[in-house]
């Protein structure tokens, strides 16, 4: 099942102009609502990379954790602050230059890592459905790590309910 | 894989030329002659300069009840991503991953229970 290597580029790069553009609008926008709709765009732009990627179940989860729940709690998160929302804020302060610096740096390094790693085509690929695999595995090999997400879980929301009821 | 795409472009490419189509037309087509009434903001044929002051502030705080509901949410968000390949496998597994699943649930459900108990759940 192998795509043209054409489409995969033409849908990767419509993909990544739509996460930049998400982001622009999430770093540049005065209004904090207008930032959280910005970051939900790069979120579903993310989503289409790994639609292009054939990782479909990555993808989903991507939309019903990140585009489904965070967002929504990052939005409830401006509304329940008064006078967030209403004054327009600017969208730099006297930090931007060690933000800026920081952020160089960090390209520099994913840069260095990408290219000096050595990628390896895939030489087999897995046959059938992958979903049930997915399950057989959580169930089987992976199942301590699976339980010990629903302790990371309860765990995670005690502490947002206890910091939420502050 | 990705060819099964194209059809999923093609809606996607509809869902968005469609509502544009008439929108621009009307655009095109419409007179062009506004007034003050015309480009009134309205609600309910009451224009918003009539309405009481409380109401013309729309940029209210919200409960924080909203936020919590929300909180609880992700955390049961994030359950159903591993429910699903679970079920998917469920005929292969047999019984010994049902009562694996009902102690990852279980373990869930006592934060809801914690959320419960502290009366996060009350509308007050």
């Amino acid at each position: 099942m192998s795509t043209p290597l054409v489409l995969t580029y033409v849908g990767f790069f419509v993909m990544a102009a739509i996460t930049l553009g998400g982001a622009l609008m999430a770093v540049s926008a005065r209004n904090l609502i207008r930032a959280a709709l910005g970051l939900i765009i790069a979120l579903i732009g993310i989503a289409g990379i790994y639609f292009v990627l054939e990782a479909e179940f990555v993808a989903v989860v991507q939309i019903l954790v990140y585009v489904g729940a965070i967002s929504i709690l990052i939005l409830f998160a401006v509304m329940l602050t008064r006078g967030l929302m209403k004054r327009d804020l600017p969208a730099q302060n006297a930090q931007w230059i060690a933000a800026a610096f920081i952020s160089l740096a960090m390209f520099a390094a994913l840069l260095y890592v990408a290219l000096s790693t050595n990628w390896r085509a895939v030489e087999t690929q897995v046959a059938g459905d992958l979903i049930p695999k997915l399950g057989t595995e959580l169930m089987t090999t992976y199942l301590l790590p699976f339980e010990a997400v629903s302790l990371l879980l309860l765990a995670a929301l005690v502490g947002a309910i206890v910091i939420a009821r502050e | 894989m990705l060819d099964e795409y194209g059809i999923v472009a093609l809606f996607a490419f509809v869902a968005v030329v469609f509502p544009a189509i008439p929108l621009l037309m009307a655009w095109v087509i419409r007179p062009k002659k506004p007034n003050k009434s015309k480009r009134a903001t309205y609600e309910c044929g009451l224009e918003f300069e009539d309405f009481p002051a409380e109401a013309q502030n729309v940029w209210v705080q919200f409960r924080v009840q909203y936020f919590i509901y929300a909180l609880i949410f992700v955390v049961f968000d994030i359950e159903v991503v591993f429910l699903y390949p679970w079920a998917v496998a469920y005929n292969a597994l047999g019984l010994f991953a049902l009562i694996e699943m009902v102690i990852f649930l279980g373990i869930l459900a006592l934060a809801l229970a914690y959320a419960w108990r502290k009366g996060l759940l009350e509308w007050t």
